[in-house]
Protein backbone atom coordinates (compact mmCIF):
# COMPACT_ATOMS: atom_id res chain seq x y z
CA UNK A 1 0.00 0.00 0.00
CA UNK A 2 2.77 2.43 0.89
CA UNK A 3 4.46 2.22 -2.51
CA UNK A 4 1.45 3.76 -4.22
CA UNK A 5 2.26 7.07 -2.60
CA UNK A 6 -1.28 7.40 -1.29
CA UNK A 7 -1.90 7.56 2.42
CA UNK A 8 -4.89 5.22 2.63
CA UNK A 9 -5.36 5.71 6.33
CA UNK A 10 -6.29 9.29 5.59
CA UNK A 11 -9.64 7.96 4.39
CA UNK A 12 -10.43 6.38 7.74
CA UNK A 13 -11.28 9.92 8.81
CA UNK A 14 -14.95 10.60 8.04
CA UNK A 15 -14.21 14.08 6.70
CA UNK A 16 -11.68 12.84 4.15
CA UNK A 17 -13.88 9.91 3.21
CA UNK A 18 -16.83 12.24 2.72
CA UNK A 19 -14.86 14.06 0.03
CA UNK A 20 -13.54 10.87 -1.60
CA UNK A 21 -17.03 9.30 -1.68
CA UNK A 22 -18.40 12.43 -3.33
CA UNK A 23 -15.84 12.15 -6.09
CA UNK A 24 -16.46 8.42 -6.72
CA UNK A 25 -20.28 8.49 -6.84
CA UNK A 26 -20.67 9.84 -10.43
CA UNK A 27 -18.31 7.18 -11.84
CA UNK A 28 -20.07 4.26 -10.20
CA UNK A 29 -23.48 5.72 -11.14
CA UNK A 30 -22.61 6.05 -14.82
CA UNK A 31 -21.06 2.57 -15.01
CA UNK A 32 -24.02 1.01 -13.20
CA UNK A 33 -26.61 2.65 -15.48
CA UNK A 34 -24.60 1.56 -18.54
CA UNK A 35 -24.24 -2.05 -17.36
CA UNK A 36 -27.91 -2.36 -16.37
CA UNK A 37 -29.05 -1.00 -19.75
CA UNK A 38 -26.71 -3.40 -21.61
CA UNK A 39 -27.78 -6.31 -19.39
CA UNK A 40 -31.48 -5.61 -19.93
CA UNK A 41 -30.94 -5.29 -23.67
CA UNK A 42 -29.10 -8.63 -23.90
CA UNK A 43 -31.66 -10.25 -21.59
CA UNK A 44 -34.75 -9.08 -23.43
CA UNK A 45 -33.62 -8.86 -27.06
CA UNK A 46 -30.53 -11.04 -27.59
CA UNK A 47 -31.02 -14.02 -25.26
CA UNK A 48 -33.12 -16.83 -26.77
CA UNK A 49 -36.58 -17.85 -25.59
CA UNK A 50 -36.53 -20.75 -23.15
CA UNK A 51 -37.71 -24.14 -24.43
CA UNK A 52 -40.05 -24.94 -21.52
CA UNK A 53 -40.98 -21.58 -20.00
CA UNK A 54 -41.16 -19.37 -23.06
CA UNK A 55 -40.56 -15.69 -22.37
CA UNK A 56 -41.70 -15.93 -18.74
CA UNK A 57 -38.19 -16.95 -17.72
CA UNK A 58 -36.78 -13.54 -18.69
CA UNK A 59 -37.50 -12.15 -15.24
CA UNK A 60 -34.48 -14.23 -14.21
CA UNK A 61 -32.27 -11.36 -15.41
CA UNK A 62 -33.57 -9.20 -12.56
CA UNK A 63 -34.48 -11.92 -10.07
CA UNK A 64 -31.20 -13.81 -9.79
CA UNK A 65 -28.84 -10.77 -9.71
CA UNK A 66 -31.11 -9.17 -7.08
CA UNK A 67 -31.05 -12.33 -4.98
CA UNK A 68 -27.25 -12.58 -5.29
CA UNK A 69 -26.87 -8.94 -4.22
CA UNK A 70 -29.21 -9.41 -1.26
CA UNK A 71 -26.93 -12.12 0.14
CA UNK A 72 -23.65 -10.49 -0.93
CA UNK A 73 -24.56 -7.12 0.61
CA UNK A 74 -25.52 -8.83 3.86
CA UNK A 75 -22.07 -10.44 4.10
CA UNK A 76 -20.36 -7.12 3.30
CA UNK A 77 -22.51 -5.37 5.92
CA UNK A 78 -21.62 -8.05 8.49
CA UNK A 79 -17.90 -7.69 7.67
CA UNK A 80 -18.07 -3.91 8.21
CA UNK A 81 -19.96 -4.51 11.44
CA UNK A 82 -17.31 -7.01 12.57
CA UNK A 83 -14.45 -4.63 11.73
CA UNK A 84 -16.32 -1.87 13.54
CA UNK A 85 -16.69 -4.01 16.67
CA UNK A 86 -13.06 -5.15 16.57
CA UNK A 87 -11.41 -1.82 15.84
CA UNK A 88 -14.00 0.44 17.48
CA UNK A 89 -13.99 2.28 14.17
CA UNK A 90 -16.85 4.69 13.53
CA UNK A 91 -16.53 4.75 9.72
CA UNK A 92 -16.99 0.96 9.60
CA UNK A 93 -20.27 1.24 11.49
CA UNK A 94 -21.29 4.03 9.16
CA UNK A 95 -20.65 1.78 6.15
CA UNK A 96 -22.70 -1.03 7.74
CA UNK A 97 -25.49 1.45 8.41
CA UNK A 98 -25.36 2.73 4.83
CA UNK A 99 -25.49 -0.74 3.22
CA UNK A 100 -28.56 -2.05 5.10
CA UNK A 101 -31.35 -0.22 3.19
CA UNK A 102 -29.88 -1.20 -0.21
CA UNK A 103 -29.63 -4.82 0.91
CA UNK A 104 -33.23 -4.73 2.10
CA UNK A 105 -34.29 -3.25 -1.25
CA UNK A 106 -32.60 -6.04 -3.22
CA UNK A 107 -34.08 -8.69 -0.92
CA UNK A 108 -37.53 -7.24 -1.52
CA UNK A 109 -36.85 -7.07 -5.27
CA UNK A 110 -35.78 -10.73 -5.30
CA UNK A 111 -38.92 -11.80 -3.41
CA UNK A 112 -41.18 -9.61 -5.55
CA UNK A 113 -39.80 -10.74 -8.92
CA UNK A 114 -39.73 -14.33 -7.66
CA UNK A 115 -43.41 -14.08 -6.85
CA UNK A 116 -44.14 -12.74 -10.33
CA UNK A 117 -42.16 -15.63 -11.80
CA UNK A 118 -43.70 -18.27 -9.55
CA UNK A 119 -47.31 -17.66 -10.60
CA UNK A 120 -46.93 -18.41 -14.34
CA UNK A 121 -44.44 -21.27 -13.89
CA UNK A 122 -45.20 -23.10 -10.63
CA UNK A 123 -48.81 -21.96 -10.42
CA UNK A 124 -48.44 -20.19 -7.06
CA UNK A 125 -47.41 -16.68 -5.97
CA UNK A 126 -45.83 -17.96 -2.81
CA UNK A 127 -44.98 -21.31 -1.24
CA UNK A 128 -43.36 -21.95 2.14
CA UNK A 129 -40.38 -23.87 0.87
CA UNK A 130 -36.91 -23.54 2.42
CA UNK A 131 -35.47 -21.16 -0.20
CA UNK A 132 -38.36 -18.69 -0.18
CA UNK A 133 -38.78 -18.76 3.59
CA UNK A 134 -35.08 -18.21 4.34
CA UNK A 135 -34.96 -15.30 1.87
CA UNK A 136 -38.02 -13.78 3.58
CA UNK A 137 -36.19 -14.13 6.91
CA UNK A 138 -33.27 -12.22 5.36
CA UNK A 139 -35.65 -9.33 4.60
CA UNK A 140 -36.81 -9.37 8.23
CA UNK A 141 -33.16 -9.38 9.36
CA UNK A 142 -32.40 -6.27 7.31
CA UNK A 143 -35.52 -4.54 8.64
CA UNK A 144 -34.67 -5.64 12.19
CA UNK A 145 -31.15 -4.24 11.95
CA UNK A 146 -32.42 -0.91 10.58
CA UNK A 147 -35.12 -0.68 13.26
CA UNK A 148 -32.79 -1.67 16.11
CA UNK A 149 -30.34 1.05 15.11
CA UNK A 150 -32.99 3.73 14.89
CA UNK A 151 -34.57 2.71 18.19
CA UNK A 152 -31.41 3.42 20.24
CA UNK A 153 -30.58 7.09 20.73
CA UNK A 154 -26.98 6.65 21.88
CA UNK A 155 -24.97 6.28 18.65
CA UNK A 156 -22.24 4.05 20.13
CA UNK A 157 -24.76 1.66 21.64
CA UNK A 158 -26.83 1.69 18.44
CA UNK A 159 -23.71 0.85 16.40
CA UNK A 160 -22.73 -2.05 18.65
CA UNK A 161 -26.21 -3.52 19.03
CA UNK A 162 -26.95 -3.51 15.30
CA UNK A 163 -23.46 -4.83 14.52
CA UNK A 164 -23.98 -7.81 16.83
CA UNK A 165 -27.39 -8.47 15.25
CA UNK A 166 -25.85 -8.26 11.77
CA UNK A 167 -23.09 -10.72 12.71
CA UNK A 168 -25.50 -13.19 14.30
CA UNK A 169 -27.74 -13.10 11.23
CA UNK A 170 -24.93 -14.03 8.85
CA UNK A 171 -25.64 -17.73 9.48
CA UNK A 172 -28.75 -17.34 7.33
CA UNK A 173 -26.76 -16.56 4.17
CA UNK A 174 -25.32 -20.08 3.63
CA UNK A 175 -28.73 -21.49 4.58
CA UNK A 176 -30.37 -19.47 1.78
CA UNK A 177 -27.70 -20.44 -0.71
CA UNK A 178 -27.64 -24.17 0.02
CA UNK A 179 -31.33 -24.59 0.87
CA UNK A 180 -32.09 -25.96 -2.60
CA UNK A 181 -29.39 -28.60 -2.14
CA UNK A 182 -30.07 -29.60 1.46
CA UNK A 183 -33.83 -30.00 1.31
CA UNK A 184 -36.64 -30.84 -1.09
CA UNK A 185 -37.77 -27.46 -2.36
CA UNK A 186 -40.09 -26.28 -5.08
CA UNK A 187 -37.45 -23.72 -6.03
CA UNK A 188 -35.03 -25.07 -8.64
CA UNK A 189 -31.30 -25.44 -8.04
CA UNK A 190 -28.56 -23.00 -9.02
CA UNK A 191 -27.98 -22.57 -12.77
CA UNK A 192 -24.71 -20.73 -12.33
CA UNK A 193 -22.20 -21.69 -9.67
CA UNK A 194 -18.47 -21.50 -9.14
CA UNK A 195 -17.98 -25.25 -9.09
CA UNK A 196 -19.95 -26.36 -12.16
CA UNK A 197 -20.54 -25.25 -15.72
CA UNK A 198 -23.67 -23.11 -16.11
CA UNK A 199 -26.79 -25.01 -17.14
CA UNK A 200 -28.09 -22.26 -19.37
CA UNK A 201 -27.35 -20.81 -22.79
CA UNK A 202 -24.27 -18.57 -23.04
CA UNK A 203 -26.07 -15.29 -23.79
CA UNK A 204 -28.37 -15.88 -20.82
CA UNK A 205 -25.38 -16.21 -18.49
CA UNK A 206 -23.82 -13.09 -20.02
CA UNK A 207 -26.98 -11.05 -19.45
CA UNK A 208 -27.22 -12.26 -15.86
CA UNK A 209 -23.58 -11.47 -15.07
CA UNK A 210 -23.77 -8.01 -16.69
CA UNK A 211 -26.90 -7.27 -14.65
CA UNK A 212 -25.13 -8.47 -11.51
CA UNK A 213 -22.18 -6.13 -12.11
CA UNK A 214 -24.65 -3.33 -12.83
CA UNK A 215 -26.46 -3.95 -9.53
CA UNK A 216 -23.10 -4.17 -7.81
CA UNK A 217 -21.99 -0.76 -9.11
CA UNK A 218 -25.42 0.66 -8.24
CA UNK A 219 -25.03 -0.65 -4.68
CA UNK A 220 -21.64 1.01 -4.34
CA UNK A 221 -22.92 4.34 -5.70
CA UNK A 222 -26.00 4.36 -3.47
CA UNK A 223 -24.08 3.21 -0.41
CA UNK A 224 -21.50 5.95 -0.89
CA UNK A 225 -24.24 8.54 -1.31
CA UNK A 226 -25.91 7.28 1.84
CA UNK A 227 -22.70 7.12 3.86
CA UNK A 228 -22.13 10.78 2.98
CA UNK A 229 -25.49 11.59 4.53
CA UNK A 230 -24.63 9.47 7.57
CA UNK A 231 -21.28 11.25 7.97
CA UNK A 232 -22.86 14.66 7.55
CA UNK A 233 -25.53 13.76 10.08
CA UNK A 234 -23.24 12.27 12.68
CA UNK A 235 -20.34 14.64 12.36
CA UNK A 236 -22.73 17.59 12.40
CA UNK A 237 -21.38 18.76 9.08
CA UNK A 238 -23.48 20.73 6.65
CA UNK A 239 -24.70 18.39 3.92
CA UNK A 240 -25.39 21.34 1.67
CA UNK A 241 -23.19 23.98 0.12
CA UNK A 242 -19.91 23.69 -1.70
CA UNK A 243 -17.32 21.00 -1.04
CA UNK A 244 -14.77 23.40 0.45
CA UNK A 245 -16.99 23.99 3.44
CA UNK A 246 -16.12 20.49 4.70
CA UNK A 247 -12.52 21.42 5.29
CA UNK A 248 -13.57 24.74 6.79
CA UNK A 249 -15.77 23.01 9.34
CA UNK A 250 -13.07 20.45 10.13
CA UNK A 251 -10.69 23.32 10.82
CA UNK A 252 -13.19 25.23 12.85
CA UNK A 253 -13.54 22.27 15.18
CA UNK B 1 -2.61 -9.74 23.24
CA UNK B 2 -3.76 -6.23 22.50
CA UNK B 3 -7.39 -5.45 23.40
CA UNK B 4 -8.08 -5.02 19.70
CA UNK B 5 -6.86 -8.53 18.85
CA UNK B 6 -8.78 -9.87 21.82
CA UNK B 7 -11.99 -8.36 20.44
CA UNK B 8 -11.43 -9.93 17.03
CA UNK B 9 -10.78 -13.34 18.64
CA UNK B 10 -13.98 -12.97 20.67
CA UNK B 11 -15.95 -12.08 17.53
CA UNK B 12 -14.43 -15.07 15.71
CA UNK B 13 -15.20 -17.47 18.56
CA UNK B 14 -18.74 -16.10 18.76
CA UNK B 15 -19.29 -16.74 15.05
CA UNK B 16 -17.88 -20.29 15.33
CA UNK B 17 -20.19 -21.05 18.28
CA UNK B 18 -23.09 -19.61 16.33
CA UNK B 19 -22.29 -21.73 13.27
CA UNK B 20 -22.16 -24.89 15.39
CA UNK B 21 -25.47 -24.02 17.06
CA UNK B 22 -27.08 -23.32 13.68
CA UNK B 23 -25.77 -26.60 12.26
CA UNK B 24 -27.20 -28.56 15.21
CA UNK B 25 -30.58 -26.84 14.96
CA UNK B 26 -30.79 -27.43 11.20
CA UNK B 27 -29.81 -31.05 11.69
CA UNK B 28 -32.63 -31.45 14.20
CA UNK B 29 -35.10 -29.80 11.82
CA UNK B 30 -33.93 -31.87 8.85
CA UNK B 31 -37.06 -33.98 8.58
CA UNK B 32 -39.45 -31.05 9.11
CA UNK B 33 -37.95 -28.86 6.43
CA UNK B 34 -38.98 -30.96 3.44
CA UNK B 35 -41.38 -29.23 1.12
CA UNK B 36 -42.65 -32.51 -0.27
CA UNK B 37 -42.37 -36.26 0.24
CA UNK B 38 -41.35 -38.70 -2.46
CA UNK B 39 -43.53 -41.62 -3.66
CA UNK B 40 -41.06 -44.01 -2.00
CA UNK B 41 -41.63 -42.31 1.35
CA UNK B 42 -45.38 -42.53 0.78
CA UNK B 43 -45.11 -46.24 0.01
CA UNK B 44 -43.04 -46.86 3.16
CA UNK B 45 -45.54 -44.98 5.32
CA UNK B 46 -43.04 -42.20 6.20
CA UNK B 47 -45.67 -39.53 5.51
CA UNK B 48 -48.10 -37.73 7.84
CA UNK B 49 -51.15 -39.94 8.38
CA UNK B 50 -54.61 -38.47 8.16
CA UNK B 51 -53.57 -34.94 7.29
CA UNK B 52 -52.60 -33.00 4.22
CA UNK B 53 -49.05 -33.15 2.85
CA UNK B 54 -47.26 -32.63 -0.45
CA UNK B 55 -45.96 -35.30 -2.73
CA UNK B 56 -43.37 -34.59 -5.40
CA UNK B 57 -41.91 -36.42 -8.36
CA UNK B 58 -42.19 -36.74 -12.10
CA UNK B 59 -45.45 -37.03 -13.96
CA UNK B 60 -45.16 -40.49 -15.49
CA UNK B 61 -45.16 -40.33 -19.29
CA UNK B 62 -48.50 -41.42 -20.74
CA UNK B 63 -50.29 -41.49 -17.39
CA UNK B 64 -52.34 -38.29 -17.78
CA UNK B 65 -56.07 -38.85 -18.38
CA UNK B 66 -58.97 -36.39 -18.26
CA UNK B 67 -62.51 -37.12 -17.23
CA UNK B 68 -65.55 -36.00 -19.21
CA UNK B 69 -66.06 -32.85 -17.12
CA UNK B 70 -62.75 -31.52 -18.45
CA UNK B 71 -61.55 -30.53 -14.98
CA UNK B 72 -60.83 -33.77 -13.19
CA UNK B 73 -57.47 -35.23 -14.14
CA UNK B 74 -55.67 -38.40 -13.19
CA UNK B 75 -51.92 -38.86 -13.40
CA UNK B 76 -49.18 -40.87 -11.77
CA UNK B 77 -46.36 -39.31 -9.75
CA UNK B 78 -43.22 -41.40 -9.79
CA UNK B 79 -39.67 -41.26 -8.47
CA UNK B 80 -38.61 -44.15 -10.74
CA UNK B 81 -38.91 -46.52 -7.77
CA UNK B 82 -42.55 -46.18 -6.59
CA UNK B 83 -45.69 -44.76 -8.18
CA UNK B 84 -48.57 -42.86 -6.64
CA UNK B 85 -51.79 -42.29 -8.63
CA UNK B 86 -53.07 -38.74 -8.16
CA UNK B 87 -56.56 -37.35 -8.72
CA UNK B 88 -57.01 -33.59 -9.06
CA UNK B 89 -59.96 -31.40 -9.91
CA UNK B 90 -58.93 -27.96 -11.09
CA UNK B 91 -56.74 -26.07 -13.48
CA UNK B 92 -53.23 -27.40 -13.97
CA UNK B 93 -50.32 -24.92 -14.19
CA UNK B 94 -49.01 -24.15 -17.68
CA UNK B 95 -45.73 -25.97 -17.12
CA UNK B 96 -47.47 -29.18 -16.03
CA UNK B 97 -46.31 -31.82 -18.48
CA UNK B 98 -45.75 -35.54 -18.65
CA UNK B 99 -42.14 -36.36 -17.86
CA UNK B 100 -41.68 -33.09 -15.93
CA UNK B 101 -41.53 -32.32 -12.22
CA UNK B 102 -44.68 -31.82 -10.16
CA UNK B 103 -45.58 -31.17 -6.53
CA UNK B 104 -49.13 -31.96 -5.42
CA UNK B 105 -50.73 -31.12 -2.08
CA UNK B 106 -53.49 -33.29 -0.70
CA UNK B 107 -54.30 -36.41 1.26
CA UNK B 108 -53.49 -40.06 0.84
CA UNK B 109 -56.57 -42.24 0.74
CA UNK B 110 -56.85 -45.73 2.18
CA UNK B 111 -56.54 -47.34 -1.25
CA UNK B 112 -53.12 -45.74 -1.81
CA UNK B 113 -54.43 -43.05 -4.18
CA UNK B 114 -53.64 -39.39 -3.58
CA UNK B 115 -56.39 -36.80 -3.73
CA UNK B 116 -54.80 -33.44 -4.54
CA UNK B 117 -56.24 -30.04 -3.68
CA UNK B 118 -53.41 -28.11 -5.34
CA UNK B 119 -50.94 -28.99 -8.08
CA UNK B 120 -47.71 -27.03 -8.65
CA UNK B 121 -45.27 -27.48 -11.52
CA UNK B 122 -41.61 -27.84 -10.59
CA UNK B 123 -39.20 -26.77 -13.29
CA UNK B 124 -35.47 -27.42 -13.33
CA UNK B 125 -32.51 -25.05 -13.49
CA UNK B 126 -31.79 -25.66 -17.19
CA UNK B 127 -32.61 -22.86 -19.60
CA UNK B 128 -32.01 -23.27 -23.31
CA UNK B 129 -33.46 -22.22 -26.65
CA UNK B 130 -36.00 -24.66 -28.19
CA UNK B 131 -33.53 -25.75 -30.90
CA UNK B 132 -31.00 -26.80 -28.26
CA UNK B 133 -33.72 -28.62 -26.33
CA UNK B 134 -34.71 -30.54 -29.48
CA UNK B 135 -31.11 -31.47 -30.21
CA UNK B 136 -30.66 -32.61 -26.62
CA UNK B 137 -33.83 -34.68 -26.74
CA UNK B 138 -32.65 -36.41 -29.89
CA UNK B 139 -29.20 -37.07 -28.48
CA UNK B 140 -30.52 -38.52 -25.29
CA UNK B 141 -32.35 -41.77 -24.78
CA UNK B 142 -35.81 -41.34 -23.34
CA UNK B 143 -36.15 -41.48 -19.58
CA UNK B 144 -32.85 -39.96 -18.58
CA UNK B 145 -32.91 -36.47 -17.13
CA UNK B 146 -30.42 -33.66 -17.36
CA UNK B 147 -30.97 -31.99 -13.99
CA UNK B 148 -29.24 -33.06 -10.82
CA UNK B 149 -31.61 -31.25 -8.47
CA UNK B 150 -34.91 -32.14 -10.02
CA UNK B 151 -37.15 -34.29 -7.95
CA UNK B 152 -35.75 -37.67 -8.84
CA UNK B 153 -32.22 -38.97 -8.84
CA UNK B 154 -32.02 -41.96 -11.14
CA UNK B 155 -30.51 -44.85 -9.26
Amino acid sequence: MSNTGINWFKYSSPQAFHLLAGRMIPWFSVVSIGLILIGLYIGFFVAPTDATQGDAYRIIFVHVPAAWMSMFLYVIMAIWAGIGLGLNARPSFMMAQAIAPTGAMFTFLALFTGSMWGKPTWGAWWVWDARLTSELILLFQYIGIILLRSSIDDLRRADRASAVLALVGVVNVPIIYFSVKWWNTLHQGASVSITAAPTMAGTMVTAMLVMMFGFWMYSIAVTLARVRCVIADRERLPSWGKQASMADVAEAR
Amino acid sequence: MKPRQKRFVLIGLGLVALAVAAALVLNAFQSNLVFFYTPTQAANGDVPQGRSFRIGGMVEAGSLTREGDGLTVHFVVTDMAKRVPVTFKGILPDLFKEGKGVVAQGQLRADGGFFASEVLAKHDENYMPPEAADALAKAKTAGTQSSSTLVVNPR
